[in-house]
């Protein structure tokens, strides 16, 4: 098991002919994702990378099934992107653009919870993410495909590159992820930490959790109430933005020090109380990761 | 981007707010003749800067004749101001305001914010303004108001008598009260703000209700739809800052020795936390972007090296998408063409990384190669001694 992408999931690629749709979509192709359709209003009815082309989320879904929707459409658009493909009934939405304006990103969050309140299933992953990944099965984005390995580690971070990093130290220690979402540096953002430790708790496949956090925001303090009322899985914890001056954007838009909010000292003592493991080196991570479940399986081993 | 106090005062005029009257906004440079000083004064006069505390830090001046507000204005213009919120530096005064002065009966905090967590916009309120909210909401949690806002239906009449009636706006200011606090929720929406301030909202003692100060911060991500905004300096970044933002990199300058370039805004961050770890300190957050080309890298040597501070360089890229070894004939090629006169330490790891690091180490060109970030770090460190 993993979660939210599996073997089963057919991916429709949202700005499919553009320069980064294309790029993109072609090195999931190769990684061995289904992806079943492309979106380009204007371009319906040719072919690209092999794969139908349509004019709406609603033809795609409706001639293919897709049930997972990637979308490379750019700012001013993109917002519009994810809530055609919510209302064609896409359960999974992974946003990868980066640069959308924050209160388009507020209109479709009020719209996407109108749609749940109403009984419908969807998530929306990101923006400004690098996508998700289920190693082995169907990877849904921009990383590097081949970093990855099958396994029991559940990943979770705000920064791209930094869950490369991540990722590649818990393969080099011949361990693998079950499913890694990178859930994007914007300030309003679809699935939050909370809601990736809900569904790595309830997944049968992980063991423990790698949390990549950064200044700005209160998500990571909200992560710490959780781990400490609901988590019984190890969560590894790095946060991002230590030495960051404050009141000044650090790459990400989310990624500020407002005022005495989102500072690195109140995310890791949270993050610390709840009994999450925090390492300072980033370069340590895999290795904490490693030490812990050796460990578990080594008791567990005893017990038997 | 941050808007001065008289910007955000020329876009509050717009809607109606209202303010005291402005008599001018000087330049360095500009003739203090050019202040228009009708009516009977006092005048107050405003240092332009971006940061709070200015009133503390001699920024902010009342002067009773005409003579006394030129004079004033002169001394002010060029003056440098450390406020609580510089982090010690200290900001040039490169703009001036002079507007009306009045006798102050209150002081009113009020802002629109967006609140992340419930991705909405809210206002925040206190019926004690002046002071800093941080200090208020750390001290007195209980006296500060929020009311969410409906980023589509705006601020609602309903609850924006229940905030004048919580705030005890007195009757007399009662309308205007409301009329402002919808407002300014306008003013937010319409500029794609993630701020708008006023700190403090008054009511003098002649009895007017009046936005004394006006902050804006806009949504850098937004601009495509704000021509007239984007077209205006952006008064926070510094001159390097502006250039990288021209040719599509991310730096932010800082106070440290050691130059930093790296790939993605995440590894970035922890880049300069690891070199605090190892026990320096860096010159520059800067982030080459995803694609790492030659000309971008070449460019980010060249905006690194702009920095007279730098001792060293810290090159720390995780190749994904981007092999290792194109990366590394960038840095090859790059260093062919800006002449690097400090130590180079270069941290690669991911896709193709062993052709990578062989074509650096057989590239004749002194670089310091490193295998995890910790390392380089420490590598970094010791050669910016």
């Amino acid at each position: 098991m993993s979660i939210l992408l599996n073997k089963r999931t057919k991916l429709i690629v949202h700005g499919f002919t553009g320069a980064q749709g294309s790029f993109h979509a072609q090195q999931c192709i190769e990684y061995g994702s289904n992806v079943v359709a492309g979106m380009t209003p204007g371009k319906g009815g040719t072919e690209h990378l092999g794969r139908p082309v349509f004019n709406t989320v609603r033809d795609a879904v409706k001639e293919t099934g897709g049930n997972a929707s990637l979308i490379f459409v750019p700012p001013p658009y993109a917002a519009d992107s994810i809530l055609e493909a919510a209302d064609a009934g896409v359960k999974v939405i992974i946003c990868i653009t980066e640069g959308i304006p924050v209160l388009d990103m507020v209109r479709v969050k009020k719209r996407l919870n109108a749609l749940r309140a109403a009984g419908r299933d969807v998530t929306l992953v990101g923006p400004n993410c690098p996508g998700v990944i289920t190693p082995g099965e169907c990877k849904a984005g921009i990383m590097p495909g081949y970093i990855h390995k099958k396994g029991s580690v559940g990943v979770v971070s705000r920064s791209g590159t930094l869950t490369y990093e991540a990722v590649w130290q818990v393969t080099s220690q011949g361990l693998g992820q079950s499913t890694v979402i990178g859930i994007g540096g914007d300030p309003v953002q679809g699935m939050n930490f909370v809601d990736a430790l809900k569904l790595f708790q309830a997944d049968k496949q992980t063991e423990a959790v790698i949390m990549i956090g950064e200044i700005g925001g209160s998500a990571e303090e909200d992560a710490a109430a959780y781990i400490k009322q609901e988590m019984t899985k190890p969560v590894f914890c790095f946060v991002a933005g230590k030495t960051a001056p404050p009141g000044r954007r650090m790459g990400h838009a989310g990624a500020i020090v407002e005022g005495n909010a989102g500072t690195h000292a109140s995310k890791v003592e949270a993050l610390k109380k709840a009994g999450a493991k925090v390492v300072d080196n980033l370069s340590e991570i895999g290795a904490a990761v490693a030490a812990a479940l050796k460990h578990r399986t080594k008791t567990r081993a005893a017990r038997k | 981007m941050k808007l001065l106090e008289y910007e955000g005062k020329e876009i509050f005029e717009r809607y109606g707010i209202p303010m005291l009257k402005r008599h001018g906004v000087l330049k360095i440079g500009d003739s203090t003749e050019h202040l228009k000083l009708d009516g009977a004064g006092p005048w107050i006069v405003k240092a332009q800067v971006l940061a709070g505390g200015r009133g503390k830090a001699g920024g902010v001046k009342l002067a009773k004749t005409q003579a006394e507000a030129r004079e004033i204005t002169g001394k002010m213009l060029g003056m440098k101001l450390v406020t609580h919120q510089t982090q010690g530096r200290a900001l040039t005064v490169e703009e001036v305001l002079v507007e009306d002065a009045c006798a102050i009966a209150r002081e009113i905090y009020i802002s629109v914010v967006l609140d992340r967590k419930e991705a909405r916009p809210a206002i925040i309120a206190s019926a004690e303004g002046g002071m800093s909210i941080e200090e208020l909401a750390a001290s007195h949690p209980e006296k500060i108001l929020k009311v969410p806002v409906d980023i589509e239906a705006g601020l609602l009449d309903y609850q924006a008598r229940q905030l004048a009636f919580d705030l005890k706006i007195p009757q007399k200011n009662f309308s205007a009260f409301t009329a402002l606090a919808k407002q300014l929720v306008h003013v937010f929406i319409d500029m794609d703000a993630s701020l708008v301030e006023v700190n403090p909202l008054i009511i003098s003692q002649d009895g007017r209700l009046l936005a004394i100060d006006a902050k804006i911060v806009t949504d850098d991500n937004a601009m495509f739809r704000h021509k007239d905004q984007a077209a205006k300096p952006d008064h926070e970044a510094s001159e390097i800052e502006k250039e990288a933002k021209a040719i599509g990199i991310n730096y932010i300058g800082l106070d440290g020795d050691i130059g930093c370039m790296v790939n993605g805004a995440g590894l970035a961050m922890a880049t300069l936390d690891t070199v605090k770890m190892a026990g320096g300190d860096a010159a520059n957050f800067l982030d080459v972007g995803g694609g790492a080309s030659v000309d971008q890298i070449t460019r980010a040597f060249q905006i690194i090296l702009k920095d007279p501070k730098v001792k060293a360089v810290l090159v720390n890229i995780f190749g994904g998408i981007m092999k290792c070894d194109n990366i590394a004939a960038g840095v090859v090629e790059a260093s062919k063409k800006v002449k690097i006169g400090v130590p180079l330490v270069v941290r690669l790891e991911g896709t193709n990384v062993k052709e990578g690091k062989a074509i650096l180490a057989g590239s004749g060109i002194k670089i310091e190669q490193a295998d995890s970030l910790w390392e380089a770090a420490q590598k970094a460190v010791a050669a910016a001694r």
